[in-house]
């Protein structure tokens, strides 16, 4: 196999350590990382289709016995790789709290109502092209432990397979313009600034659907494959 | 269609600690499990073992919210994706599994042993999976390996091989007792003296 997966790529991804958000401090490594050649194992990697995704598995807004409460919105956007390349039929996994910023977990404590209508997950596979698209609710901005008065700025978990093993993401996606951002440590974790607004969606106004929902674009660009010129032994 | 301008990869972010309903539900909550921590499947030809362990912080408290994924190849060293062009086309095994940690941050995973799988120069690899790990705290999830005690082909594997030698038992699992069939224990430390080795990859 003579793909390349090239370790520059990882350079957008906040470092592990970041002491802004505390829990990375005891859970980051402190002794470096091995570099190794990629091998088969790490070149290929789960290859999951339609299989996994059942109908209303991407329209959160109908898996209960009515409609969830909230701001109903469509998510939708190209699983892309770096090189701009589409990737088609992988799957994307979201999970994210309810309009009023709690979710369903147990641990989640946020004094704030559960909704019996939504469940906050969800489930698509990119198309032949690597379009994916999701129907949900605003998730609610939710207060959290870090610090005093911190609040994690409103989004939606996203996990994305891709081409391979080393190609795996999982990420956020936030809203435009949320006033939370300068004080999210989560958020900042990512220092590029040009980076870190790659996991901002865009207000996509003409994929709106009129009278019903409006509707956010959020593209996911995976690591790239021979992305550099290979290098020649 | 013209293609996207390249741009960057999106950053990656954590899990964060309410991941498991949609991810590893396990029952627990009203969604169905894509993915399960049982990689047999019942054509599933080969040495069926467990793996298990625990996942530890820095201050050595177990992780109860943390996930793992493994990849690996089935018992002849083949991967169930098109791209590895020595595929088996008949074999439902899938080479995936996903556990989230419980409260004492155990996990499991049933599957079978891995074959030989070559290296770029086509030297073999000794049996292994590739195991990335996600947790509350942890922004990028680690990748890390999961070989096996007693194995002879440990000795000449050419990842194994950039390893110190005394850090390489953090990713050698080791046999325990188990009934009926074969397990092999491997605990997780994110830190600490016994801190897993994690490649950069
Ligand atoms: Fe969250």
């Amino acid at each position: 196999m003579t793909l390349i997966y090239p370790v520059e790529s990882l350079a957008a991804h906040p470092p592990r350590l970041s002491p802004g958000y505390k829990s990375t401090v005891k859970r980051s490594p402190t002794k470096p990382l091995i570099p190794m050649r990629h091998t088969l194992s790490e070149l290929t990697g789960p290859v999951y289709g339609h299989e996994t995704v059942r109908e209303n598995d991407n329209d959160l807004t109908l898996q209960g016995k009515g409609e969830p409460l909230g701001e109903r919105i469509i998510v939708h956007g190209h699983v892309l790789d770096e090189d701009g390349r589409g990737v088609p039929n992988t799957l994307v996994e979201l999970w994210q709290a309810n309009a009023c910023g709690r979710y369903i977990h147990v641990v989640d404590q946020h004094p704030a109502p559960l909704d019996p209508n939504f469940t906050g997950a969800g489930r698509a596979q990119s198309d032949s092209e690597g379009y994916y698209r999701f129907v949900t609710i605003k998730p609610g901005a939710y207060p959290w432990g870090n610090h005093h008065n911190a609040w994690r700025p409103a989004h939606i978990h996203f996990s994305v397979f891709g081409h391979s093993f080393v190609s795996r993401l999982v990420t956020q996606m936030y809203f435009p313009g949320d006033p939370l951002f300068p004080f999210d440590p989560i958020f900042n974790s990512v220092t590029d600034e040009k980076a870190r607004n790659r996991m901002v969606s865009d207000f996509d106004l003409e994929s709106t659907k009129p009278d019903w929902a409006l509707c956010y674009r959020f593209n996911i660009v995976l690591r790239g494959r021979n992305a550099t010129p290979m290098e020649t032994k | 269609m013209p293609e996207t301008e390249p741009q960057g990869v999106t950053p990656s972010q954590t899990v964060g600690p309410y991941f498991a309903y949609g991810l590893t539900s396990n029952g627990k909550y009203d969604w169905n499990d894509a993915f399960s921590n049982n990689l047999v499947t019942p054509d599933t030809i080969g040495e069926r073992i467990r793996i298990e362990g625990r996942v530890f912080d820095g201050d050595g408290q177990p992780m109860p919210d943390c996930m793992l994924e493994v990849w690996q190849a089935d018992a002849q060293g083949r991967f169930s994706d098109p791209q590895d062009k020595r595929a088996l086309p008949n074999s439902s095994f899938k080479g995936f599994g996903r556990c989230g940690t419980d409260a004492n941050g155990g996990y499991a995973f049933d599957t079978i042993k891995p074959g030989i799988v070559p290296d770029p120069d086509g030297k073999p690899q000794a049996p292994h999976l590739v195991l990335a790990v996600f947790a509350r705290g942890m922004l990028l999830h680690l990748y890390t390996r999961i070989y096996f005690g007693g194995e002879a082909a440990n000795a000449t594997d050419p990842v194994l091989a950039l390893v110190p030698i005394d850090r390489r038992a953090t990713l050698i699992a080791q046999r325990a007792n188990c009934n009926p069939g074969t397990a092999y224990r491997l605990d997780i430390h994110l830190q600490g003296d016994d801190e897993t080795v994690f490649f950069d990859v």
